[in-house]
């Protein structure tokens, strides 16, 4: 990836301003043959310091814009780091072939797996093919085929999950866009092989759920998951989509939040300033991560596996509960 | 939205109804959306509110969904103490909370229970519209799920009836999203089990509702006219930037499309639920599989 296309966000700019004050003092230097290091050093520290101060206090707005970043890294650059002897596998056998959806064969650490993972674009031309990520009915209902399909060969299902949410449209209606999320949540909650689920990047609402019920589910340093997007909560709450800052940071929709509120087993470290920077890097530790639990999974007896997954997902909801008895005594006191 | 009826305000009656020299007390009478018929509310009462005119399925409580669908006192509510909490400070929330209960004398948007419909048990919950739109949050996602559960201890047949507009509950963030994973969890373990699952879908039902619980009835039933969707039609228009078709969304365009089994009307509901499920659990059928 050549640098200078590296988008920089705004709240990087006063960081990517003194870089650069840097970088000229240095090349003016060396055009005039002076030495500057006297000058650059406290520059640099200086540097250093904004960096740190930047990316260890991030607000959920700037991880939303990280998440967002155009050169993040999708799905299909993590198979091909991560996973040996990838097959891609086309189709729901029904309809189409979705392309904001794909699947596929293949391994990992030696362990046959299937792969299943909503696909963003990088550029126009790649956003046009995938529909930005926004998968169609068939996209889940391919998704469903390949688990199955998984099913039947004893091979783990490893999801990825990055989609602004499903494609909201006329087609996706009529062809039951909500009864195809619907029949894989059920699906996923009793398939007979372990399921790894990764939020790599955006988890919009029902669309990202559609593949995102497993055994475990890890999540990027940087990305988000949340049941609307926060534009779309800011206007319902303000009628405002400008105040999205807002709403991501009420929505609570972070790792750390996620973690917190015990929806997510584990956070994957990115590097500090986004895993645009160091793709490799990312992908090591999400590997690592996947291959860990896989080897803790594939050892757990059926019938335990899926009983723990049925709880880890029964009991995820926070509630009170009132006492019946104080309840009643009330109940009776508004009947008199 | 079209099939509503707004809290009467009318004093003014048509001049051809007789009773127009008399003075009407406010709340006497509702006007159909549809047909604009103005119509007796004791009337509209007593024809389960479906609009005898132009047969609009007006937007019932699920206390009246339920004296409408089951015998006569049978209806046991549970889980009655399971209760919404702000825990993310979301905006209005609790105040929400507050005048939904007051409003609606419920305690969150579900009902459920045991019931028992022409004398067959049943487990039986009902989403009400008029509590925060009957919207999916941990409450009733508990709620739900502890029937079902209940449903697999006592071999029931699971009932669920939809009037959830809104789908999941955007107040409780992430987890008003994991409560579809959870309730389709359950209903897994009901199929497991070979119990069956009527899904009853009225106007409207929606979003995170729609994508879970309600289209994995082995029955998905609906009433007429009743308004199905995943995505809000505003939120459609908005991104395909046209108009929609005329139906869209309606129950008839769901069946057309494959995802309802069947429609009835509000009155034959009960009778019709009955039948399919003596049906289904009837003893004298292939026996190969036990
Ligand atoms: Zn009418």
């Amino acid at each position: 990836m050549a640098d200078e296309h590296i988008q920089i966000l705004e709240f990087e700019k006063p960081l990517a301003e003194l870089k650069k004050k840097i970088e000229e003092l240095k090349v003016y230097a060396r055009e005039k043959n002076l030495n500057v290091d006297a000058e650059v050093k406290p520059l640099e520290e200086r540097a250093g310091k904004m960096r740190d101060e930047i990316y260890k206090n991030l607000n959920s707005w700037q991880i939303v814009q990280i998440m967002r970043h155009v050169k993040r890294p999708k799905t299909l650059d993590y198979v091909a780091l991560m996973i040996d002897d990838f097959q891609e596998l086309h189709g729901d056998r029904s309809f189409a072939d979705d392309k904001a959806m794909v699947g596929g064969i293949g391994k990992i650490d030696g362990i046959s797996v299937m792969i299943i993972g909503l696909q963003k674009g990088k550029d126009t031309k790649e956003n046009l093919m995938r529909n930005f990520g926004m998968s169609q009915p068939e996209g889940y209902r391919k998704a469903l085929r390949l688990m199955k399909y998984a099913e039947k060969f004893n091979m783990p299902v490893l999801t990825f999950i990055d989609t602004s949410g499903a494609y909201p449209g006329i087609e996706g209606e009529e062809r039951g866009v909500a009864e195809a999320i619907a029949r894989n949540l059920m699906e996923m909650s009793r398939l007979k092989v372990p399921i790894i689920v990764s939020v790599i990047g955006e988890g919009g609402s029902g669309g990202a759920l559609g593949v995102g019920v497993g055994d475990r589910v890890l999540m990027l340093k940087y990305a988000t998951y949340s049941v609307i997007s926060f534009e779309g909560c800011a206007t319902i709450l303000w009628k405002d989509a400008t105040k999205a800052a807002e709403a991501a940071r009420i929505l609570k929709p972070t790792a750390k939040d996620l973690f917190e509120l015990k929806v997510i087993d584990e956070i994957i470290d990115e590097p500090l300033e986004g895993a645009h920077k160091d793709y490799e890097y990312t992908a090591n530790n999400l590997k690592t991560a996947i291959v860990k639990y896989l080897k803790v999974l594939v050892k757990i007896p059926l019938n335990r596996l899926l009983e723990e997954r049925y709880k880890k997902f029964r009991n995820m909801g926070i509630y009170e509960r009132v006492e019946q008895q104080a309840q009643t005594a009330k109940e009776e006191a508004d009947n008199a | 939205m079209a099939a509503w009826f707004h809290r009467p305000k009318y004093t003014i009656v048509r001049k051809t109804t007789e009773r127009s020299e008399t003075k009407i007390p406010e709340g006497m009478w509702v006007k159909c959306e549809k047909c604009d018929s103005i119509l007796l509310k004791k009337e509209l009462d007593d024809n389960l509110s479906v609009c005898p005119k132009c047969g609009l399925h007006s937007r019932i409580t699920a206390k009246k969904r339920i004296e409408i669908l089951t015998d006569e006192g049978s209806f046991v509510p549970m889980f009655e103490d399971v209760r919404s909490v702000d825990f993310l400070g979301f905006p209005q929330y609790k105040e929400k909370l507050e005048s939904s209960i007051k409003k609606t004398n419920m305690t969150d948007s579900v009902l459920a229970g045991t019931a028992k419909i022409n004398s067959m048990d049943i487990a039986l919950a009902v989403t009400d519209f008029f509590f925060m739109g009957g919207s999916l949050g941990s409450a009733m996602g508990e709620r739900i799920t502890a029937l079902i559960e209940l449903a697999i201890r006592e071999n029931l047949p699971v009932i669920i009836i939809s009037a959830s507009g809104g789908g999941a509950r955007m107040h409780e963030g992430i987890m008003s999203l994991m409560q579809m994973a959870k309730i389709s969890a359950g209903l897994g373990k009901l199929a497991d089990k070979g119990l069956p699952f009527v899904s009853v879908m009225t106007d409207p039902t929606g979003g995170g509702v729609t994508a879970s619980f309600a289209m994995l009835g082995d029955l998905n039933i609906a009433e007429p006219e009743a308004f199905i969707m995943f995505a809000g039609p505003r939120v459609i228009e908005g991104t395909i930037k046209q108009k929609l078709p005329a139906g869209f969304q309606r129950a008839e365009f769901l069946q057309e499309h494959g995802m309802i089994d069947y429609i009835v009307v509000r009155k034959d509901m009960k009778n019709a639920i009955h039948q399919s499920l003596s049906t289904m659990l009837n003893k004298e059928k292939y026996a190969g599989r036990a």
